[in-house]
């Protein structure tokens, strides 16, 4: 073994065990850093991918509106939590651009008269698309206002004819570790499951969601539909659905099956009622400025006149 | 290490460590640091602060390996350093991230494990700055300066639990820092010692 006299070992030759375990991240940084430093006007953000993203003319339903401004388009289309590409909120965008969106088929069954193998144009076509802006609110208390484009999940669902043991709608995400990546680690159990009880899928305010900005969904938003439960934890509002089961018992939802005592079955937006390991009591507006304070959680997401009704004589505590 | 290379030395990494910060500054300041700034300007201080208090701890294992002194004279820096970005990933949390609601603040550090335990981590390392310069040392002895500053794995554990319980589901970089952390307190152990005893253990159970 050769050893080198001390002062002929540069400090550059030594590699720090954070380099060594964390190489590719810690060049990101540190090159990211530099460049950052050194070069004024540096874009952070990767340019705008030049598809076309077809534009669905939906009218704008003015029954759903928000006062507070819409959130940019970047930031709706560029910070997702979609863990099937990846944990990190640019992980989506970057590692979804080849995910397939057509043909795309949706299983339907369960306790109803017509299942069977829907294609997406099928199940959507049949519909008058209509744009509506809600509030989103993640559990990880940041929020967002964006301008959805799909049909009440009601009406869609309506046609499958639900039965009386139908107490619950299950939903399911594709399963496709190839085209996925981020499932071919046990981050979660895939595929990604959620459910609702009846009347939360029949309420006016659900939405089944296919398009966003008056285009059709981008892949990390979701593509080709999802769900979107207004009055919910964004987690609940489950993205490239491929299944769709009327159950008579409480469907089994994927978070609530990582960590049990941290996300509930119902998960509605409860300022009142904590995170074990961080508060609801207030969340970050994605886009505003480093000096505006976060804004106080509303219940229901601000959706308490159209959805408190459900949820009469529930011990929301306890029933989270 | 001759005085101009060790003078040199000490630039090199005043530059290396304070690049981060600056580069977060002018990242904020030109609105480059994504759809949630803060975050990113929490979760990075916080990551400069552990990787610097690690690398603290790595210094007295890499001496005993390969009888490197200078870098001894550099882990005062290094320490400091990592307290600042400590003190940065506070700052960031009191004054961006609660704007200064007290109550919330002292909620959270009572009723959130992980900020009890970050919280911690940073009371343990103020008397660590404080003592960290030659007119402490002299004060407090060798001996006593040596044991207190030995609170430097404490806090870096305490670091490395606070990121480990933050995280919702992907434990893959806290327990990178986890495992990079075993390896120096392992390091620590008194091997000689307990192989010197094992040693005599197996000699006296041989002659009888």
């Amino acid at each position: 073994m050769l050893i080198k006299k001390p002062n002929s070992i540069l400090p550059s030759e030594i590699t720090t065990p954070e380099m060594y375990f964390g190489r590719r991240r810690f060049l990101r940084d540190a090159s990211g850093a530099m460049l950052i430093a050194t070069v004024p006007g540096l874009a952070w953000h990767s340019p705008a991918t030049a598809s076309a993203a077809v534009q669905l003319g939906a009218a704008a339903n003015p029954a759903y509106k928000v006062d507070a401004p819409l959130s940019a388009k970047e930031d709706v289309t560029g910070y997702n939590n979609f863990y099937e590409f990846g944990t990190g909120k640019s992980d989506p965008k970057e590692y979804s651009q080849d995910f397939k969106t057509t043909p795309w088929t949706i299983e339907v069954g369960g306790h109803c008269d017509k299942p069977g193998s829907y294609n997406y144009e099928d199940l959507v076509s049949p519909h008058k698309l209509e744009e509506r802006i809600y509030r989103f609110r993640c559990v990880e208390a940041w929020s967002m206002v964006v301008p959805w484009v799909g049909i009440p999940l009601a009406d869609m669902l309506k046609r499958f004819a639900p039965n009386s043991k139908a107490k619950y709608v299950a939903f399911e995400t594709l399963n496709d570790p190839v085209q996925m990546p981020g499932q071919r680690r046990p981050v979660l159990e895939w595929p990604y499951v959620e459910g609702l009880r009846i009347d939360e899928a029949m309420h006016p305010l659900t939405l089944m969601t296919v398009g966003v900005f008056g285009e059709q969904l981008p892949t990390q938003n979701g593509a080709p539909l999802r769900l979107i439960v207004p009055w919910k934890y964004g987690f609940k509002s489950i993205k490239s659905i491929v299944r769709i089961t009327f159950t008579e018992e409480e469907p089994p939802t994927s978070w609530n099956n990582a960590a049990a005592r941290e996300y509930g079955f119902y998960s509605n937006v409860n300022p009142g009622k904590d995170h074990p390991r961080w508060s609801q009591k207030k969340e970050r507006s994605i886009g505003d400025s480093f000096f505006t304070p976060k804004k106080p959680t509303l219940m229901f997401n601000g959706y308490a006149d159209e959805v408190a009704g459900l949820y009469t004589g529930m011990d929301l505590s306890r029933y989270f | 290490m001759s005085r101009t290379a060790e003078r040199i030395l000490k630039g090199v990494l005043h530059l290396l460590f304070i690049t981060p910060f600056v580069a977060l500054l002018a990242g904020a300041f030109m609105g480059k640091l994504g759809a949630n700034p803060v975050e990113v300007l929490t979760h990075e201080t916080g990551e400069w602060a552990l990787r610097l208090l690690i690398l603290v701890l790595m210094v007295t294992p890499l001496r005993k390996l390969t009888g490197w002194n200078w870098m001894v004279r550099q882990r005062r820096m290094i320490g400091l350093y990592g307290f600042f970005y400590v003190v940065c990933h506070l700052t960031t949390y009191v004054w961006l991230d609660q704007f200064f609601d007290l109550e919330t603040i002292f909620e959270d550090i009572v009723k959130r494990p992980y900020i009890t335990v970050g919280f911690s981590a940073f009371l343990l390392l103020i008397p660590l700055a404080a003592t960290s310069n030659n007119a402490m040392v002299k004060r407090l002895g060798a001996r006593r300066w040596r044991a207190l500053h030995r609170a430097a794995y404490v806090a870096a554990l305490l670091g490395v639990v606070h990121f480990l319980w933050l995280v919702k589901a992907d434990l893959r970089e806290p327990l990178v820092y986890a495992s990079v952390l075993g390896v120096f307190l392992c390091a620590r152990l008194p091997w000689r010692t307990m192989l010197d005893k094992r040693k005599a253990n197996a000699l006296k159970s041989a002659s009888n």
